[in-house]
C-alpha cells in the first residue's frame, strides 16, 4: 500500500522520530558518560581491574568536598573487582541451580496438571510474584528464610563437607552465598517460570493429542513433545533470570558481608557481588573511587548485556520454527 | 420439525462424564492427603527431619511411597507417570511457597504498626524507637509518588513516541531503536543510580528528589516503550486501512484512529512501568537517599521514599524499627499490587476494544 | 422423515453376526455435548471388521465429534460430556475400569493435518507410539519396515530413515503418520479427513493405502469428499443436522448409498444438491 506523505505527515514523522531517538540518545549519553568517567580507572589498572582482588582507597576527601592530592607513595589507591565478579557469578549460579528445576516443574504443573479452575489464579499469582520488590525479598530472606537455609547448609557441610565447595573456615552459615543464593532463587523463579509457562503453552495442541492418540500418558507427551519443543524458549528464560540475578543489589547487600577474597566456599561467610559493592562504597567515595565504581558498573552492565543478548538471539533463532 | 422431534426424544438423556474424578474420589484423595500430612508430622518427631522443611520433605516421601505402591501392579509407564505427577506438583508448590510466605509475613508483621495516622505523619518528631502510634511513613509515600510521577512524566511520552515510531512510522532506525530499548532493559538498577549520581547529583551538589525521579525514569523507559509497542501492534491493520480509505493522512490516522483505540493500553504501559519502578531501592539509595520529614520540593534536598524508608528502618536494627520496616513493606506491596491489578483491568479492556474495533473496521471497509 | 437411527436394525448390515458375538467397534445411542450445546444425538452404528466405513455429510454435523468419541479423545475438551455406549469387542470403552490409554492403543487415529514429531527422525517417528506406550518389542527394524511398507512409504524413505520427520512432503508426512499409528497394532484406525490438506496425487496414494489397510484392520474415515467416499469405503454413514445436534440419517453399503439410498436427503446430498 503506497501512502503519500503530506507536509503535516512529515512533521508528524519527524516529531515521532525525535521522540524515539531520544531514547537512543539517552543510552548513548549514559554509555559515553560512563565510559568517559571510568576511563581513568581502566587506563591506570587495565586488566588487573578485573583480575585483581584489592580495593583500597587512599585518603582524599570524599566527593562534595575539596580534594587534596596526596603525594605520598604509600597512599596509592588500588581498585579491582575480581572477587566481586566471582561473587556475582557464584551467587547467581547457586540461584539458577535452584531456580531452573523449580521453574520448569512449576511451569509444567501449571500448564498440564493444575485443575482448570485455578489455572488463571496461578498465572496471575506468578505475575504478582514477579512484581515483589527485591528489598522485601531481602527482608524476608534475613528474618524468615535464614534459619531454614542454615539448616540446609549445615546438612551440606556435615555430609558433603569433604568437598572443598562445601567446607568452611567457621561454622557460621547465616550470611553465606548459599543462603543468599537460595533467596535469589526465589526472586528469579517468577521470571523464569513465566517464560517457561508461556513457551509450554504454545506447544502445538495436535502434537500433544497425537501422543495421547498413540496410547501415551501425560508425562510421555510432555517428555516427547513439550520439553523438546520448549527447550530454547526455556533456556532464554533462564538467561533472563540469570541476568536479573547478576544485577541484584539490595537483597545481596542485606544478606552478605562483602569480603574481598576469591572464595568458592559457598557455605562460608564471605562473598558479595558487584552491584552491592557499588551501593556500599559510593557514599564516601573519593573522586578516583567514583571512577572505579563506574568502571565496575560498566563491567556489570556489559556482563548482563551479553547475557540478555544471548537470550534474545536464542529466542530469535527458535521463532521461525514455531 | 425434525429438531423438535429430536429435542423431545432426548429429554431423558443425561450428559455424563465417565472419565472425570467423582466427588467421592476427590473426598477420598483429600482425606488421604490429611492422613499423609499427619504421618509426615510423626516422621518429623522420630527422625532427624525436623521443622517445616523436614516435614515438607517427609510429606513428599510419603506421597511418592504411596504412589509407587499403588502402581506396583501396573507397568513402569504408569508408575513413572504417577511419580512424576507427584514430583512436578511438589516442584510447583516449592516454587510458590516463598511468595506465599512473603505475603503472609508482610501482612502479619506489617500489620502491627499500622494506625490511621500512619499515612499522614512522618518521622521528624519521632525516632524509630518510639511506640507505633508516633510517627509514620506518610513522607515516604509522598516522596515515592512524587518521584514516580516525575519519572512517568518523562517516560510516558518518550515511550509512546518510541512505540509509534516502531509500529507506525517504521523508519530506518527501527532496528537500532528496538535494540537500544532492549539493551536498556538490562541496565542494572544500581548503574542507573550511579549514572544519575555522577551527573545530576554532583552537578547540583546535593541529593534530590528529581535525581531520584530521573534514575527511575532510566529504568522505566524500556518497560513503557516495550509495552507501548506491543499495545500498538495489537491494533489491526484493517483499522488503519479504513482510516486511509476514508481519505485521512497518516498522522491523522495515527492520532485520531489508532491512538484512541489503544488509550487504555498505553495507560496500562505507564502503570506497569510504575509498578516495576516504585519498589526499586538501589537507584534511590544513590540519588535521593532518605529523610525524616515531608518534602514537597523535588529539588530541595533529600527525599524519603518507601524503599529507602524501609531500608533505613531495617538497618537501624531494633525491634520497633524492624516492625516499621515491615509496615512500610506492607504499604509498598499494597501499592505495587494495586497498580498491577489496575493495569490488568485496563489491559483486558484494551484487548477487548481492539477486537471489537477490528470488527468495526471490517464493516467500514465493506461499506466503502 | 424421522431419523432412522433408533434401533439396531438400522445399523450396518452385518452378515449373520449376532449382537453378542460381534467383535469390533460399535456405538449404541451415542450422544456428545460441549457444555450445554448438544452436538451429537443418538448415533448407533456398527463398524464391520476389516472394512472401510466412510462418515459423510455437510460440515458441522458432528462427524469429527463422533469419531473422537470412538477413541476417547473427546474428553480432552474441558466442557465435554457424552452419553450412550461405545463398545469394542463387546465391552464399553467408557467403563471406569478401562484404561483410556489402552483403548487408544486399540483404536488409533490419524489427524487432518499431517503432524510428524518435528524433533524426531523418520525412524523415531514410526517407533514413537511403541516408546510412548512402553510396549516391549524386540524387532524395531522389522517394525519400521513393515509399517512404512503398509503405509506405502518404505521405498521412498528406506535410505534416509535418519532424516527429520519434517523434511518430507505433505503426502509423505501423512503416510508417516499412518505408519506411526500402525506400529502399535491397532484394531481400528480412525481417520479425520486425512487427505483434505493434501494434493490430489498424494490423496490417491493414501486412498490406495487405506484399501490395503482394510485387509487387516477396520478403518473409519471422515470425509467431505464424496468421490473419495465412493472410491474408498465399503460402507457409508450419512450425518446431518437441522441446526440442532448432528444425527445419523442413513448407514448402508456404499453402492446402495450412492445409487439407491433409502432417504431422500441422502439422495440429495450424494447428488451434490447441498453440502
Amino acid at each position: 500500500m503506497v501512502v503519500v506523505y503530506s507536509r503535516a505527515d512529515r512533521i508528524f514523522r519527524r516529531i515521532v522520530t525525535a521522540g524515539a531517538l531520544t531514547s537512543l540518545l539517552l543510552l548513548g549519553l549514559i554509555a559515553s558518560f560512563l565510559i568517559f568517567r571510568s576511563s581513568g580507572t581502566f587506563r591506570q589498572f587495565g586488566l588487573s581491574f578485573i583480575t585483581g582482588s584489592e580495593w583500597f582507597s587512599a585518603g582524599e576527601d570524599p566527593v562534595g568536598g575539596a580534594t587534596t592530592a596526596l603525594a605520598d607513595a604509600d597512599d596509592v589507591s588500588v581498585f579491582s573487582i575480581g572477587p566481586m565478579i566471582v561473587g556475582s557469578l557464584v551467587v547467581a549460579l547457586i540461584a539458577m541451580v535452584f531456580a531452573v528445576p523449580l521453574s520448569i516443574g512449576g511451569a509444567l504443573y501449571i500448564e498440564f496438571y493444575a485443575p482448570r479452575a485455578i489455572y488463571r489464579v496461578l498465572v496471575s499469582l506468578l505475575d504478582l510474584a514477579a512484581a515483589i520488590p527485591s528489598l522485601i525479598f531481602g527482608l524476608w530472606g534475613i528474618q524468615i528464610f535464614t534459619p531454614i537455609g542454615v539448616r540446609w547448609a549445615t546438612l551440606l557441610n556435615d555430609r558433603l563437607g569433604f568437598i572443598p565447595l562445601f567446607s568452611v573456615e567457621f561454622e557460621n552459615f547465616s550470611r553465606s552465598p548459599f543462603v543468599a543464593g537460595c533467596v535469589l532463587a526465589a526472586l528469579v523463579v517468577p521470571i523464569t517460570t513465566s517464560v517457561a509457562r508461556e513457551v509450554y503453552s504454545r506447544t502445538p495442541r495436535d502434537l500433544i493429542d497425537t501422543c495421547f492418540a498413540l496410547g501415551g500418558t501425560k508425562w510421555g507427551a510432555i517428555r516427547s513433545v513439550v520439553i523438546p519443543y520448549g527447550k530454547s524458549g526455556v533456556i532464554a528464560g533462564a538467561m533472563l533470570g540469570l541476568g536479573r540475578a547478576l544485577g541484584e543489589t539490595v537483597a545481596i547487600y542485606l544478606m552478605l558481608n562483602l569480603v574481598f577474597d576469591f572464595s568458592f566456599q559457598i557455605l562460608d561467610s564471605a562473598g558479595g557481588n558487584v552491584a552491592s559493592m557499588i551501593a556500599l562504597k559510593f557514599g564516601e567515595a573519593t573522586d578516583k573511587e567514583i571512577s572505579a565504581l563506574i568502571a565496575a558498573g560498566l563491567v556489570l552492565f556489559a556482563i548482563t548485556l551479553i547475557v540478555n543478548m544471548v537470550a534474545a538471539s536464542i529466542v530469535q533463532r527458535s521463532t521461525p520454527r514455531a | 420439525m425434525n429438531t423438535n422431534a429430536a429435542a423431545d426424544q432426548f429429554q431423558g438423556i443425561e450428559p455424563l462424564r465417565p472419565w472425570a474424578i467423582t466427588r467421592s474420589a476427590r473426598l477420598k484423595n483429600l482425606l488421604r492427603s490429611l492422613v499423609f500430612a499427619f504421618v509426615a508430622f510423626v516422621v518429623t518427631l522420630v527422625t532427624p527431619l525436623a521443622n517445616i522443611d523436614g516435614w515438607a520433605f517427609a510429606f513428599l516421601l510419603v506421597n511418592v511411597a504411596w504412589v509407587v505402591g499403588q502402581t506396583a501392579r501396573l507397568g513402569a509407564k504408569e508408575r513413572r507417570d504417577a511419580v512424576l505427577r507427584v514430583v512436578l506438583t511438589s516442584l510447583a508448590v516449592l516454587a510458590f511457597v516463598p511468595w506465599l510466605s512473603i505475603f503472609l509475613t508482610v501482612l502479619l508483621k506489617g500489620y502491627t504498626a499500622i494506625y490511621p495516622g500512619y499515612f499522614f505523619s512522618d518521622m521528624r518528631t519521632s525516632t524509630p524507637e518510639d511506640e507505633f502510634n508516633i510517627g509514620g511513613a506518610g513522607h515516604a509515600i509522598v516522596g515515592s509518588l512524587i518521584m514516580v510521577a516525575i519519572a512517568t512524566v518523562i517516560t510516558l511520552p518518550l515511550g509512546i513516541l518510541s512505540g509509534i515510531y516502531l509500529t507506525e512510522v517504521r523508519g530506518r532506525m527501527t532496528f537500532l531503536v528496538r535494540f537500544i530499548v532492549q539493551s536498556m532493559a538490562g541496565v542494572p538498577s544500581v548503574v542507573a543510580g550511579l549514572f544519575i549520581f555522577t551527573t545530576v547529583v554532583q552537578l547540583m551538589g546535593k541529593y534530590s528528589g528529581i535525581a531520584g525521579g530521573l534514575a527511575l525514569a532510566v529504568l522505566m523507559l524500556p518497560t513503557v516503550s516495550r509495552t507501548a509497542e506491543e499495545v500498538l501492534k495489537l491494533v489491526p491493520d484493517d483499522l488503519r486501512s479504513a482510516g486511509y480509505a476514508l481519505g485521512a493522512r497518516q498522522w491523522r490516522t495515527a492520532i485520531m484512529v489508532v491512538l484512541p483505540t489503544v488509550k487504555s493500553g498505553l495507560i496500562t504501559a505507564g502503570i506497569l512501568g510504575v509498578a516495576r519502578v516504585i519498589g526499586e531501592t538501589a537507584p534511590l539509595l544513590l540519588t535521593s537517599l532518605n529523610t525524616n520529614g515531608f518534602v514537597w520540593n523535588p529539588v530541595g534536598g533529600t527525599v524519603a521514599s518507601l524503599p529507602t524508608y524501609i531500608f533505613s528502618m531495617f538497618m537501624y536494627g531494633t525491634e520497633y524499627s524492624t516492625s516499621r520496616a515491615w509496615t512500610g513493606s506492607l504499604v509498598l506491596l499494597a501499592l505495587v499490587f494495586g497498580f498491577f491489578v489496575l493495569a490488568r483491568r485496563l489491559g483486558a479492556t484494551a484487548t477487548q476494544k481492539a477486537q471489537t474495533d477490528s470488527r468495526k473496521a471490517k464493516k467500514l471497509k465493506k461499506k466503502s | 422423515m424421522t431419523p432412522q437411527n433408533v434401533d439396531s436394525s438400522t445399523t450396518m448390515p452385518q452378515q449373520h453376526v449376532a449382537s453378542a458375538d460381534f467383535r469390533g467397534l460399535e456405538t449404541r445411542g451415542a450422544h456428545a455435548w460441549f457444555g450445554t450445546h448438544h452436538a451429537l444425538a443418538d448415533v448407533s452404528l456398527r463398524f464391520p471388521e476389516r472394512t472401510v466405513t466412510g462418515l459423510i455429510g455437510p460440515s458441522g454435523c458432528g462427524k469429527s465429534t463422533f469419531i473422537r468419541l470412538l477413541n476417547r479423545m473427546h474428553e480432552f475438551i474441558p466442557s465435554a460430556a457424552m452419553a450412550g455406549e461405545v463398545l469394542l469387542n463387546g465391552s464399553d470403552i467408557y467403563d471406569p475400569s478401562e484404561d483410556p490409554a489402552l483403548v487408544r492403543l486399540k483404536v488409533g487415529m490419524v489427524f487432518q493435518k499431517p503432524n510428524p514429531f518435528p524433533a524426531m527422525t523418520i525412524r523415531e517417528n514410526v517407533l514413537a507410539g511403541i516408546k510412548l506406550a512402553h510396549l516391549k518389542r524386540e524387532n524395531h527394524d522389522d517394525i519400521v519396515e513393515q509399517c512404512l511398507s503398509r503405509a506405502g512409504l518404505w521405498k521412498e524413505v528406506k535410505d534416509r530413515l535418519g532424516a527429520s520427520g519434517g523434511s518430507l512432503s505433505g503426502g509423505q508426512q501423512q503416510r508417516l503418520c499412518i505408519a506411526r499409528s500402525l506400529a502399535v497394532e491397532p484394531q481400528v484406525l480412525l481417520m479425520d479427513e486425512p487427505c483434505s490438506a493434501l494434493d490430489p496425487g498424494s490423496t490417491l496414494r493414501i486412498e490406495e493405502t487405506i484399501k490395503e489397510l482394510a485387509e487387516k484392520i477396520t478403518v473409519v474415515i471422515v470425509t467431505h469428499n464424496m468421490q473419495q467416499a465412493s472410491r474408498v469405503s465399503d460402507f457409508c454413514a450419512f450425518f446431518l443436522t437441522d441446526g440442532g445436534p448432528g444425527y445419523l440419517v442413513e448407514a448402508d453399503a456404499t453402492r446402495k448409498i450412492f445409487t439407491n439410498p433409502t432417504d431422500l436427503r441422502t439422495a440429495d446430498y450424494v447428488q451434490g444438491k447441498f453440502g
